[in-house]
């Protein structure tokens, strides 16, 4: 005890990296179960169903098969960065993570803010500086492992992220101007954040204004994180599996890993920047409380359901039965602490959204041409990011002279 | 403190190691890596120097923008493995003498330089400064040194357009 009251930032600070980390490993789990589903579902498919009632447990199916698979690593490849590549890839992904605030930084344990891990006074810049060095895992997975088509695949995706960067940075650059700070905390509730609302009725938040840097964000994030309308570097039409057709086992699941990390790090940012952050929709009342109780409480009485018709095995139902006690769970929480439990819950909604909206491209959308994507990139992203950001500027200057 | 000590030659030993490992490595993409660890190194450094900004954009621009445009040419040329010479009589007799007076001369200014020795003796180092100090040095004070560099670099890019044009 009195090692934890001598040391308070080092203590809270491990406790909230090891957290993170949980958290963030079984979201990413989770999700290819969730993209699975949605997408079976678009596709009139079941998708995963057998492993664990509704493939609830194939997540860990598949954890456990990339781990015992048999790592081959080619004769040709160049080694020290063959191995270098996939854990780049995944170490910056989850760094980026640490930066993002999910809560207001008031609310303190021991003196230390509970919702960031590390609240940085540029963050905004360092979170660009850690996303810009991804590229590495994926130019050197392309190259390391000497052969054709990773290279190929290397190649293009380097070329996608160089390219869409740009645009990716230059549309932020409005929502910065109008919060006038780095700090991602202060860019949602800062004296120039998103509190409040227009009219007593639309929220404060930046998307209005910034619909059009917004729009040139989300199409850039798109892009940045290699998914579909803009996977070419996996495109597996032409290059088998692109940059990563070489990997086997772990290091494989090390790619895909940093793939789901880099879109929830994108879905954060689009909420921090555009949607308010941790803020409610609503201006955060006493009522407000009951939002999340009524969505949980639905979600269980919907499994319940489940386990009385559908479910035979006596096994599923038990798997089941356990969801529905995390559900009420989680409704208890909100319910009995909506002060700590409100901002996490509202910013994981927003993420869950840009999620499924990842998940709707991927099932609807038809992969983007090289050539296509390259002009799409350099002659209509960029100028229009540019525009706005001029526009952005005349207009802030007109109003504030 | 002990901890920034530790961090301190961690680094350094990293930045001089990778710079190092620069020279003798063999492969392109090897001296390339070599080159983004002493930036980063550096950037950490910045760091512990009480400038966040500096090394926030250490790493972006040279670590992620710069380096990555090298690596994307060493790759889409397929540059092969570097030949080895003999050293250049040149680089033997005189610059490698010349090096190790600058190395020298660096080191004796960096020891008796006064900044240099109060923060030695212990002083507090300068506080960090703000991202609006910083642009408003650069877009006030030094406006004219720094649209003289932006547009000695637009010429450079332009030379290089017109250098690597093939005639018709």
């Amino acid at each position: 005890m009195e090692f934890i009251s001598q040391h308070p930032v080092l203590v809270v600070s491990l406790v909230k990296i090891a957290l993170t980390l949980f958290v963030v490993m079984t979201a990413l789990a989770y999700l290819t179960w969730f993209e699975r589903k949605v997408v079976a579902r678009m596709q009139s498919r079941w998708g995963p169903y057998y492993v664990g009632a509704h493939g609830l447990l194939q997540p860990l199916a598949d954890g456990v098969k990339f781990l015992f698979k048999e790592d081959i690593t080619p004769p040709s490849s160049d080694i020290i960065t063959y191995i270098l590549a996939p854990f780049l890839a995944l170490v910056l992904a989850l760094t980026a993570i640490a930066l993002i605030p999910i809560g207001p930084t008031d609310v303190l344990i021991l003196g230390q803010p509970v919702y960031a891990v590390s609240n940085v006074n540029i963050g905004l810049i360092f979170l660009f500086s850690i996303t810009s060095l991804g590229v590495y895992g994926v130019a050197l997975a392309g190259w390391s492992s000497n052969s054709k088509y990773p290279l190929m695949g290397g190649l293009r995706s380097s070329a996608q992220m160089i390219s869409y960067e740009v645009s990716l940075t230059l549309s932020v650059v409005g929502v910065l101007l109008l919060a006038g700070t780095l700090n991602l905390s202060d860019i949602v509730s800062g004296p120039n954040g998103q509190t409040g609302h227009w009219f007593h009725l639309i929220p404060k938040w930046n998307v209005f204004p910034q619909i059009v840097g917004f729009l040139c964000y989300i199409i850039a994030a798109i892009a940045e994180t290699n998914r579909v309308p803009f996977d070419l570097p996996e495109a597996e039409t032409e290059l088998v599996a692109g940059f990563h057709t070489e990997y086997s086992s772990f290091k494989f699941a090390m790619f895909f890993m940093a793939e789901y990390a880099n879109m929830i790090t994108v879905s954060s940012l689009a909420t921090i920047l555009f949607f308010g952050g941790w803020l409610s929709p609503f201006g955060g009342g006493e009522w407000e409380k009951f939002i999340p109780v009524v969505i949980f409480l639905g979600l269980a009485i919907y499994c319940m359901f489940e386990i009385v018709t559908e479910l035979q095995a006596i096994l599923h139902k038990l798997q089941f039965t356990i969801v529905v006690g995390l559900f009420l769970a989680l409704a208890a929480v909100c319910f009995f602490f909506p002060h700590y439990a409100m901002p996490p819950f509202w910013f994981v909604l927003k993420i869950a959204i840009f999620m499924f909206f990842y998940v709707w491209a991927r099932g609807t959308l038809p992969r983007f041409r090289y050539d296509q994507l390259m002009s799409f990139g350099w002659k209509l992203l960029l100028p229009v990011s540019l525009a706005n950001l001029v526009v952005t500027a005349a207009v802030w200057l007109v109003m504030h002279p | 403190m002990i901890l920034p000590l530790i961090v301190f030659f961690a680094c350094a030993i990293a930045a001089v190691v990778g710079a190092i490992f620069l020279i003798l490595a063999r492969e392109p993409i090897h001296s390339a890596l070599s080159l983004i660890l002493v930036m980063i190194s550096l950037a950490v450094l910045y760091l512990l120097l009480g400038a966040p900004f500096v090394a926030a954009i250490q790493i972006l621009v040279y670590a992620g923008a710069i380096m990555v445009l090298f690596v994307f040419v060493i790759m889409l040329l397929n540059a092969g493995v570097e030949e080895r010479t003999d050293w250049s009589k040149i680089a033997k007799w005189v610059g490698f003498p010349l090096g190790s007076v600058l190395l020298v001369e660096i080191a004796y200014w960096l020891f008796h330089s006064e900044p240099g020795t109060a923060i030695a003796n212990g002083a507090a180092a300068p506080p960090p400064a703000s991202t609006f100090e910083l642009s408003t040095a650069l877009f006030r004070q030094y406006l004219f040194p720094f649209e003289a560099t932006s547009i000695l670099i637009l010429i450079a890019i332009l030379g290089a357009i017109v250098l690597a044009r093939k005639d018709e």
